[in-house]
């Protein structure tokens, strides 16, 4: 019997000749992520020929990515056109706090995806059809891990910490901080009650994130929120 | 558990460039600086593979170390952390060059047994 492939063939001298390459190697030297990194660079290039800014935004769950943008819809409404992918396991919830704004949004529901990917951009923004400079926010599976790894082709990302969480979140996901063009630091206004320190957390920030900008807001109340709005209309998109 | 996404792209992205043939070893290369865990892609392995003409294959992993470069003093040194600190300035100013990638490097291809003609 071949002992590569259990078949019944006696291999026979002078060479075990019958025809299946065993141990034959094909070398593919393929990105695992190619497939994502192409519909990607895809999408990217679909947003910036319209010169729509697609922020990704990612957290922990909780931190408060839906509430920044339900007022953020509410203020810059009359400055600028505003679509929303919201990214969860389950449920429209966040859908429909976005719809309740007027605002334009798709759910897609990663079922047991931990994260967004390129191709689930893609499918929403087919179905949000944005608009020529809009912006379009992706509110993406809250989770400081998975979504660190998958590029949506999205023009710039934002990671959204509340002061309700470790300060040492920064050296605890390194990969998701690092990949910030923006970090907004939320629920400032409950500080006062909290031990947060915002200096070392800015400090750890930095290990991980150089030169990162910080803007502490509180979206609940809406204290800080015009350094959010300059950087949304006028910030240069970040590279990858 | 980005993990089993990861390793379900691997199944699928084999089969695609292989198409029927049976697989009976898949060689990855997943960088240290990845933020992919190997041991849960081998975990992950054997359920995905199921069905599919990857089964039974043997999975290998390479771990490489990453590289990185300091911008504020040219050091270049060896990172297997995912907190990429400077070994000479300790500073956090760095380029990453290597070590952040998933890769499918090889398979091995065993296809259907076809004996002799007179052997059958």
């Amino acid at each position: 019997m071949c002992a590569t492939c259990g078949c019944s063939v006696s291999p026979g001298p002078p060479a075990h000749d019958h025809a299946h390459g065993h141990g034959h190697t094909v070398t593919l030297e393929q990105k695992v992520l190619a497939r994502n990194d192409e519909l990607a660079a895809r999408n990217r290039s679909w947003l910036t020929q319209r010169g729509i800014r697609a922020v990704n935004m990612m957290s922990s769950p909780g931190s408060g990515k839906t509430t920044l943008l339900e007022r953020t819809i509410r203020d810059l409404a009359g400055e600028t056109d505003m679509a929303v992918v919201e990214g969860d396991q389950e449920t429209s919830f966040d859908a429909d706090r976005i719809d309740a704004t007027g605002c334009s949004v798709v759910q897609v529901n990663t079922g047991a995806g931990c994260h967004l990917d390129a191709e689930m951009l893609a499918g929403a923004l087919r179905a949000l059809d944005p608009r020529p400079r809009s912006v379009v926010f992706i509110e993406n599976v809250g989770n400081l891990v998975c979504p660190a790894l998958f590029d949506l082709g999205e023009t710039s990302r934002a990671v959204v910490m509340s002061v309700t969480e470790g300060a040492d979140k920064p050296l605890k996901y390194p990969y998701m901080f690092r990949i910030a063009d923006i970090v907004v630091l939320n629920k400032m206004d409950l500080l006062p009650y909290l031990d947060f320190p915002v200096d070392r957390f800015r400090h750890y920030l930095d290990r991980v994130r150089p030169g990162a900008t910080v803007l502490e807001v509180s979206a609940t109340k809406g204290d800080g929120m015009s350094g959010w709005y300059s950087w949304l209309l006028d910030a240069v998109d970040g590279e990858r | 558990m980005h993990e089993l996404s990861l390793t379900q792209a691997v199944v699928d992205a084999v089969e695609e460039r292989l198409g029927d043939a049976r697989i009976s070893c898949v060689r990855l290369e997943i960088g240290k600086l990845s933020g992919v865990v190997a041991d849960s892609v081998r975990f992950c392995f054997d359920l995905v593979v199921e069905g599919t003409t990857l089964a039974g294959a043997r999975l290998e992993i390479d771990e490489p170390s990453g590289a990185a470069r300091c911008r504020d003093c040219a050091e270049e040194f060896t990172v297997d952390d995912p907190i990429v600190l400077c070994p000479a300035c300790d500073g956090a100013n760095v380029a990453v060059l290597s070590g952040q990638d998933m890769l499918i490097k090889s398979v091995e291809v065993s296809p259907a047994c076809v004996p002799p003609a007179a052997a059958r």
